[in-house]
């Protein structure tokens, strides 16, 4: 059993490391300061090839690995959670979908620009009456005498919803059938009909645009349909499994940019005529977080590794990323914490990483959803 | 056409330096970047690729862990790379450094059209010897701190930065030039970059590949070989802020001298 990286993940956590300190810290409190997405991060992560990693060169993509991926978003993440969101949202919720799914044509259409670095990618699940319980979806496609669909409804909370290209809506084709009657679609933000609906003032990453998708007699041609008709639950479901892995990893990186910043503070802050770090009760709080990050990235390294290995991984990344993001929460929760007043008051980044980490527990299947992924794993058998 | 880039793997010295017993570096201890300067000539040999299609050969003089940051540059871009190492080779000053390069850089090939390239000192030595010594010893003409470069056919127009201003240089290939940060921004690897560079090649130069060029004679290489040696290397101590005193009144004086005297400079 091989622990190490790579040599080629080293230079990846090299790359990324490099990335994440001269991009994306100088802006990362102006951009939640200001709810600004940040286009010119992203342009310099598609020329890098960072918004493909995992996808294959012959699609348009790095030719890199899950891991790759995973070290991509914990490096970002360890200075701006909104940064994180971005690579691990396009990558899995907006392009993996139509490149296990899609069609040699939908994938040439659709896939190459958004691994490429030319197109963002988005997906569309959540409405107000479907979050949890994503079976219960309202918005409809009706299929037309002439084989377009019909495309009518909303959907809420969408990261990247108004600024990516191409989204993957799901819909309701067959009511009857309840969640074996979901389809996905491809849509194309120019599509007639589409809007883009409120734009949403969240706690955290902030950055990250997230917001209301309106479809309003949207017409589709057949080619858009992604998949099998009445088989988009499964598409669903399979995507979010790879999307925790993403999630997981944002966890891992704001928890772990926590620690790294609340103990360099330790070693600079004096009270009582002697520097934070030589107290024996905050000693053992930095020991408690220090263990349970590190168990947190082994759980998401299992999981990357499972995916890249062929081998099963839903159960992997479901616990990947429960635990992860209640690492997260608590571990920049207690970095707060050390930072005493300093860590409430918003020119150190602290309260940030605090409000951005809450996110990993909610999106991308709540905790509670991830409990029952596991237990129905494990129970199944 | 190709650009030959020298480039060294150092110790990074904005951390803690750690030095041995006999006066030299223990890199050992240290982690190790590529050279900045030497990023700027990578940057710059790539932007000609990118122009012209170009070949970047990336050579390096160093023991094996070098090999790392031959792959890291043909992450970023470059075609291939050299790594010139040798026990023979070890412990050499710029003198016979620049020998042993110029001796790989024959190897390689230098055709008419081509330009080497080398950043304009490392941050472990400080010299900025080698550059220049490796022009003369291939008698190639060489233009120093480059900070803008155009390449028109076979003419080379330099803009060499100085403290106090700039000349325009112009030249004819083959030659070399030295780069200094003015130049460029370098840019990163890139993540499909990363993927392929184990699979591009890299060739080591070792004493027997090199031994039979003139420029290798085994009194004037490595350690021994070399007419400079590091007397003493150690980390400077600090500056202390110093104080202002203010006024020329009897007590002020009297303060002055007061802390001349403890410093025993009077």
């Amino acid at each position: 059993m091989d622990f190490r990286l790579t040599k080629e993940q080293e230079m990846m956590q090299k790359l990324c490391r490099e990335f994440a300190v001269n991009e994306v810290e100088p802006i990362a409190a102006e951009i939640d300061e200001q709810e600004r997405y940040p286009f010119e991060t992203v342009e310099k992560m598609r020329k890098l090839g960072m918004m493909g990693i995992q996808f294959p060169k012959e699609l348009g993509g790095s030719g890199g690995d899950t891991i790759c991926y995973s070290i991509a978003i914990e490096e970002a993440s360890k200075f701006c959670g909104t940064t994180g969101c971005i690579i691990s949202s396009h990558a899995t919720l907006g392009a993996w979908p139509i490149f296990k799914y899609g069609t040699p044509e939908q994938k040439e259409t659709w896939l190459r620009p958004l691994i490429s670095g030319q197109k963002t990618g988005a997906f569309g699940l959540t409405e107000p009456n479907a979050g949890t319980d994503s079976a219960a979806q309202q918005t409809v496609a009706v299929k037309q005498a002439d084989g377009t669909w019909l495309l009518n409804g909303s959907k809420v909370f969408i990261t990247g919803g108004g600024i990516a290209d191409t989204y993957v809506i799901f819909a309701m084709t067959d009511k009857a059938k309840g969640n074996k009657g979901i389809s996905a679609f491809i849509v194309d933000k120019n599509d007639e009909g589409f809007k883009i609906g409120k734009i949403e003032h969240k706690m955290g990453i902030r950055g990250s645009q997230t917001s209301e998708l309106i479809f309003e007699d949207v017409v589709l041609p057949a080619d858009r349909l992604l998949g099998k008709e009445n088989g988009g639950f499964k598409i669903a479901m399979t995507t979010l499994d790879g999307g925790r892995i993403g999630i997981a990893s944002q966890a891992l990186g704001l928890a772990q940019g926590a620690l790294d910043q609340a103990v360099k503070y330790m070693k600079e802050r004096v009270q009582f005529g002697k520097t934070l770090d030589k107290f024996q009760g905050l000693q053992w709080m930095v020991a408690d977080m220090a263990t349970k990050i590190e168990a947190a990235r082994l759980l998401v390294r299992r999981a990357a590794f499972n995916k890249d290995n062929g081998l099963p991984y839903t159960k992997e990344a479901a616990m990947a990323k429960l635990f992860a993001a209640e690492v997260a929460m608590d571990v920049t929760t207690k970095c707060v914490q050390l930072y005493g007043g300093y860590g409430y008051i918003r020119e150190y980044p602290m309260e940030r990483m605090m409000r951005d980490a809450k996110i990993t527990e909610i999106y991308e299947g709540t905790s509670q959803v991830q409990r029952m992924v596991i237990a129905g794993q494990i129970l199944r058998k | 056409m190709k650009v030959i880039v020298c480039v060294k793997q150092v110790p990074d010295t904005s951390g803690k330096v750690a030095v041995n017993p006999d006066g030299t570096l223990n890199r050992a201890s240290m982690a190790t970047i590529i050279n900045p300067d030497d990023k700027n000539a990578i940057e710059a040999a790539l932007a000609l690729k990118d122009a012209t299609g170009c070949e970047v050969v990336a050579v390096t003089m160093g023991p094996p862990p070098a090999e790392g940051m031959l792959r890291e540059l043909i992450a970023m871009g470059a075609d291939r790379g050299v790594l010139v190492s040798g026990r023979e080779f070890g412990g050499s000053d710029t003198f016979a450094t620049s020998q042993i390069l110029a001796a790989a850089i024959k190897k390689i090939g230098l055709d008419d059209d081509d330009i080497v390239m080398c950043g304009r000192q490392a941050i472990d030595g400080d010299t900025a010897q080698v550059g220049s010594q490796i022009a003369e010893k291939l008698n190639i003409p060489q233009i120093s701190y480059a900070a803008q470069i155009t390449k028109d056919g076979k003419k080379v127009t330099v803009k060499r930065m100085l403290e106090d201003g700039y000349m325009t240089i112009e030249t004819q290939t083959p030659c070399l030039l030295t780069c200094i940060k003015e130049l460029n921004t370098p840019r990163y690897m890139s993540v499909g970059g990363i993927f392929e560079c184990y699979s591009k090649p890299v060739d080591v130069y070792d004493y027997n590949t090199l031994k039979d060029d003139p420029l290798i004679d085994p009194a004037t290489i490595g350690l021994k070989g070399s007419p400079t040696n590091i007397f003493k290397s150690f980390t400077p101590p600090q500056k202390g802020q110093g104080r202002m005193l203010d006024g020329a009144d009897r007590a002020t004086c009297d303060e002055l001298a007061a802390e001349l005297l403890k410093k025993h400079i009077i």
